[in-house]
């Protein structure tokens, strides 16, 4: 018989508690790829957040560290220093990065620390229960915009891929999602080349990935990825926003 | 032994320096010794100041309420402590620049112009050294020897030809604190 | 040995190295300055990681990143630094990581002022943050015990898996003193077999979390930091006894204040008095028993608590005299510091009133 398919050794043999339609899972397994295929997963270290990933550490298969809310840049920052020659990486949400940790990750960016986040924008906190996020869309209803955030009480989504692109200790930043195969592929891709940058020690690294959260929003899979695809794609433009080696 | 000293002028005029100097040859001699800056706003062009102690026992209290001796290098310094010295202690007044008498009649007054004797051995950095030595040659506090090695150890490689200078300084003002 | 003179601040600083501390992480904040700038030069220098932090937030879960893949580290701050630290030496007692924090306390709440205070007792020895859990505390006197229990802190911290505090005051960290470099024997400590360094061939991955969702693994879990917390109160308690033989007053304090009512003991003992200072050096664990025995001397008449706050450590002398003899208390706060005299006059009272 032939495998044409296996799980990667980059995650443990074990259920994950995720909902349905839920992007963590795809990423979690995109992750522990491209860290196979690196063979890094004895040298690899994944920093988790809070938020509905807060249990990564219990399905990847290399070493993690949980971070306090918002803190994984700080703590993947002592980690890569004092770890130069492995792989490091931050896996945070949209509150987690965006809210509560937005200090530490522009810092971490500014200083051009050498490890990668894979940011996941979902435009709602899903582990306290669909509250609204700095990404939720003008008009998108959330727990705490029970009538649609305005601009007037909320302000405008952040776009942070855009916002660490100004910064010079950011060396590469691309935003893909995992909705089908085609952009499945290309967010590999992309999490890949953050991981290769970092490497070759070249600054910080983030991969963006748009991300539905069915649940949440309160939409059926295949709506809750056609939402996103009209709606936030068109807020969060797709693509490689910063790549100082094609510059 | 014990000596209780607050240091007192202008920042700049190297009275925290001469405190550090008090404190190491202190050292030298295997006294305890102490040093306590002010520190806070006032560190920026006000008046500094610090508590020296030399004992020749453990130290308690750090900062002192009655000094055995306190050196005023400017005019406010003398203002803000000459009322502390405790009874039968000493005030130092740098009468280059501060006019004044001590008022006080129960303490002794040393009166040493440092920067007209800094400018006599063409530095005026020196002022603050002539005033350490008026300090040595007054109390005795620490031997004349143990200040001169410091000075040597100072100054090295380039510097070293600031010895001389400073230890000329340090005789001068030696000369103005000893009992006439 | 030689000795040299050193500014209380950059000595803690260079005993951390010496201790074989290789992370720095701070952020910057007046009356410790020093240790930063200090760490900046040298810790580089001695191979070693330093990073000026976006924030004491920032700096604190840097210390814990570092802790957590295995690599001695340290953070320093003031008061109000200290009280946003509080986030990460809360997650990392919670993943039993060794860490020392240093506290350079100044006046507070709030912003306060610079100048020297003990307004952090009750942050430093009751937790601080969230959840059940204890830090050993360690307050130095003079720069010789600042250097000595910097260097002893990281050993505590690796031998038990637990953030150790150094408290010392505004004066401790700007003062000089001389002190010597002592040849230490380190701890015999555990290999680090837990830390989140990479698996490198190790048939099971590290996870260092303190998500317990499930109450009883969580309650498990607390009960287990609970043994820990025991043994470190059985372990580490240490004090200094000054004069006090057939002292009728017994003078409380630490650090800066101890040094204070040393003086005026002594003072007090010229006059008659027979006064004695009572000094503990691990403000946690807190030395009741010796304490407690003191107090039940037949010599031993009144008890006077001296601090640099309205009255914290005055709760631990309380619980250990447990009113066999009467407690006074004269404090000073908000950046002042108790003078000699002042000191003195309080434990005279204090004394003429059980006379």
């Amino acid at each position: 018989m032939t495998t044409i398919y296996e799980k990667t050794k980059g995650l443990q043999d074990t259920e994950l508690h995720y909902c349905p339609g839920c992007a963590h899972g795809i990423v979690h397994k995109l992750i522990g790829e491209v860290l196979e295929e690196m063979d890094a997963l004895d040298t690899a270290i994944g920093i988790c957040p809070v938020g509905c990933a807060v249990f990564a550490g219990n399905y990847f298969s290399f070493d993690t560290i949980e971070a306090a809310h918002g803190r994984a840049p700080a703590v993947a920052t002592a980690v890569k220093r004092t770890h130069p020659d492995q792989p490091v990486f931050t896996y945070q949400g949209d509150g987690d990065l965006a809210s509560i940790g937005a200090a530490e990750i522009v810092h971490a960016a500014m200083r051009g620390e050498k490890f990668t986040t894979v940011f996941i924008n979902n435009a709602i906190y899903g582990m306290t229960g669909g509250q609204m996020a700095p990404t939720t869309l003008i008009g998108q209803k959330a727990t705490t915009a029970p009538m649609g955030r305005t601009k007037e009480q909320a302000g405008m989504p952040i776009r942070v891929a855009e916002m660490l692109s100004t910064l010079d200790g950011c060396v590469y930043a691309e935003r893909v999602c995992v909705t089908d195969i085609p952009h499945l592929v290309k967010a590999k891709k992309a999490i890949k080349k953050a991981f290769a940058r970092q490497m070759s020690g070249d600054g910080f690294t983030f991969v963006e990935i748009l991300a539905a959260c069915p649940t949440n929003w309160g939409m059926e899979i295949d709506e809750a990825n056609k939402w996103l695809m009209e709606n936030m794609a068109a807020y969060y433009p797709l693509g490689v926003i910063k790549d100082t080696e094609a510059m | 032994m014990k000596k209780e000293v607050i240091l007192s002028g202008f920042g700049g005029q190297g009275v925290m320096s001469i405190g550090k100097n008090l404190v190491e040859a202190a050292v030298a001699e295997d006294l305890e010794a102490s040093w306590v800056p002010s520190y806070g706003p006032e560190m920026r062009g006000g008046t500094a100041n610090c508590t020296v102690i030399i004992s020749d026992e453990r130290i308690g209290a750090p900062l002192v309420e009655r000094p055995s001796e306190i050196i005023a290098m400017n005019r406010a310094a003398l203002a803000k402590f000459e009322g502390a010295v405790a009874a039968g202690g000493t005030v130092f007044v740098n009468s280059s620049i501060i006019p004044d008498k001590v008022s006080r009649t129960d303490v002794k007054a040393v009166y040493v112009p440092c920067d007209e004797i800094a400018a006599g051995l063409g530095n005026s950095k020196v002022a603050n050294m002539v005033m350490l030595g008026a300090y040595i040659g007054a109390t005795g506090a620490l031997k004349q020897e143990t200040i001169e090695a410091m000075i040597a150890e100072m100054f090295t490689g380039k510097k070293a030809k600031l010895v001389p200078l400073n230890l000329e300084a340090l005789h001068k003002g030696m000369e103005c604190g000893m009992p006439a | 040995m030689k000795r040299e003179i050193w500014k209380g601040s950059e000595a803690i600083a260079e005993a951390a190295i010496r201790a074989g501390c290789r992370c720095f992480f701070g952020y910057p904040i007046t009356p410790q300055n020093e240790i930063p700038e200090y760490m900046s030069l040298h810790m580089p220098q001695s191979g070693g990681v330093f990073v000026q932090a976006e924030s004491e937030l920032a700096a604190i879960n840097m210390v814990y990143g570092a802790a957590a893949s295995g690599v001695r580290a340290m953070t320093s701050s003031s008061s109000p630094g200290v009280s946003l630290k509080q986030e990460g030496i809360s997650y990392m007692a919670a993943c039993q990581l060794p860490a020392v924090v240093v506290n350079v306390m100044r006046g507070g709440p709030g912003l306060g002022s610079i100048q020297p205070a003990q307004g952090d007792y009750f942050q430093a020895t009751r937790g601080g943050g969230n959840g059940d859990y204890r830090t050993v505390t360690l307050a130095p006197a003079n720069i010789q015990e600042a250097v000595d229990l910097t260097q002893e802190a990281f050993d505590i911290a690796d031998q038990y898996r637990n953030p150790v505090v150094l408290l010392a005051d505004g004066l401790i960290g700007q003062m000089m003193e001389p002190i010597v470099w002592k040849e230490r024997t380190p701890r015999q400590l555990p290999e680090k077999i837990w830390a989140a360094s990479g698996r490198r061939g190790r048939d099971h991955t590290n996870f260092i979390t303190s998500l317990l969702i499930d109450a009883p693994a969580c309650e498990a879990h607390n009960l287990e930091l609970a043994k820990k917390t025991a043994e470190m109160e059985k372990n580490e308690c240490r004090w200094e006894e000054i004069m006090l033989d057939g002292a009728e007053v017994v003078i409380v304090a630490y650090g800066t204040p101890s040094r204070v009512a040393q003086t005026a003991a002594e003072n007090l003992r010229k006059q008659g008095v027979k006064a004695g200072v009572f000094r503990p050096i691990t403000l946690w664990p807190y030395p009741y028993a010796r304490l407690k025995e003191i107090a039940a001397l037949d010599t031993t008449r009144v008890f006077l608590d001296v601090e640099m706050s309205l009255g914290q450590m005055l709760d631990d002398v309380n619980l250990a005299v447990a009113e066999r003899k009467p407690v006074r208390f004269y404090g000073r706060c908000g950046g002042s510091i108790p003078h000699v005299s002042e000191v003195e006059q309080a434990a005279l009272e204090a004394w003429k009133e059980v006379k």
